[in-house]
């Protein structure tokens, strides 16, 4: 219905010819950016409302003093639901660590967190199908779970900054919420949320229909197909400094598959978009030591390559 | 009266100062908003920013911000 109604406007009221590569593109672009927006807010709406009953609080609660294993598959899995902002990054580690979570358990937890995010999820779903937003959840998760517990085994508790050992932290009981008040939170969490990623959807759209619209598939494969095999590596080289924008970034990724750009590389260059940033490391780098920020970035990233390489041979 | 907006310094923190002064403004009340930053001081409250505390309650925390109605609600509730 919606890709009738994008040709509707496309060839009937602008009056394009069938076939043009200017008509391919607005076609695409009409029907993408709705198509978005429709997921967009409903879903996002639904996740705040189960991420009301979620809170840092609670997730700490639930995780201090785990056991390795199961504390970082529980990191992992709480890591998608709970709800923080990236700028609390640090007092978030503080608090986790402060209270007796393990320190690979809380590298799970801010591994999963950022990567397997709801608007990384609704996009693939919405422009790549549900068993590519499957896959990057579940790999997403994994790779959250292995490298909480690779860091783990390092025991590197003496490369934590040595003050924040020694911080007093507060407790806060979780008050009651009506479920009324969950509903607001929910609407202003998804208000809050398009208002921010509005601009990018569109641009990312727009910059995928002229993508799909005019750039030769030669061009794409040459450079991006599964027959290079430094895509990969490139892919997350380009994803690091692209931190949070994978609204604007998987319209552009769709048109390239589109011209034939491999899975596993799309996969790794989301996962290096969402789940490392320079940003991040410069935050963290108040409560890591380098040789600590080096370790979990650098797992990290060597797991988005194997991601990428596995896919790209078995997809 | 006392109020402090507790952040390291993000986006989400300066909406959340924003938001304390105007609705101070708005209920005409005589009270200073202060911007905390310092980590060490944060986490005597809260691990979830942007924070609200007034007259040293936390009254809100994390995302997302409450909306200005919310606020002025919130402040009011400490007069």
């Amino acid at each position: 219905m919606l890709q009738e109604f994008a040709d509707y406007i496309t060839y009937a009221v602008i009056g394009l010819e069938r076939g043009a590569a200017l008509a391919d593109a607005l076609s695409f672009f009409i029907y993408d950016t709705i198509k978005i927006f429709l997921l967009l807010s409903t879903i996002i709406f639904m996740v705040a409302v189960i991420r009301s009953y979620f809170s840092p609080e609670k997730t700490r609660r639930i995780l201090s003093h785990k056991k390795e294993f199961i504390g970082n598959v529980l990191a992992a899995l709480l890591g998608i639901v709970t709800p923080f902002c990236s700028c609390s990054a640090v007092p978030l580690f503080i608090g986790f660590v402060e209270s007796g979570v393990p320190l690979g358990v809380t590298f799970s937890f801010l591994i999963s967190s950022p990567m397997v995010n709801e608007i990384a999820l609704i996009m693939l779903w919405g422009l790549f199908g549900w068993e590519v937003a499957l896959i990057y959840t579940g790999t997403g998760v994994l790779l959250a779970i292995i490298s909480g517990i690779v860091i783990g085994k390092l025991k590197m508790e003496k490369y934590v900054q040595d003050y924040v050992w020694q911080m007093e932290i507060g407790s806060v009981e979780d008050g009651q919420t009506s479920l009324r008040d969950r509903m607001v939170y929910a609407r202003d969490y998804t208000k809050e949320l398009l208002k921010k990623l509005w601009l990018y959807v569109v641009v990312g759209v727009g910059i995928g229909a002229f993508i799909h619209g005019y750039v030769p598939v030669d061009f794409v494969m040459t450079y991006a197909g599964p027959d290079n095999p430094f895509a990969v590596l490139v892919a997350v080289l380009i994803g690091v400094p692209l931190y949070s924008n994978a609204a604007g970034i998987i319209p552009i990724v769709q048109a390239l598959v589109g011209k034939g750009m491999a899975m596993g590389t799309v996969l790794a260059f989301m996962m290096a978009t969402t789940g490392l940033s320079f940003p991040e490391a410069v935050i963290l780098k108040n409560v890591l030591k380098t040789r600590l920020l080096i370790v979990f970035f650098g797992t990290v990233a060597a797991g988005i390559v194997i991601v990428g390489y596995l896919f790209n041979a078995i997809l | 009266m006392e109020i402090k907006v507790l952040g390291p310094g993000c986006a989400n923190c300066a909406k959340m100062e924003e938001l304390a002064t105007q609705a101070v403004r708005d209920l005409g009340l005589d009270a200073k908003v202060e911007k905390i930053s310092d980590i060490k001081e944060i986490m005597k409250y809260t691990m979830s920013t942007p924070g609200l505390v007034v007259n040293g309650k936390l009254k809100h925390s994390g995302k997302p911000l409450p909306s200005l109605e919310k606020v002025k609600e919130l402040i009011s509730s400490e007069v």
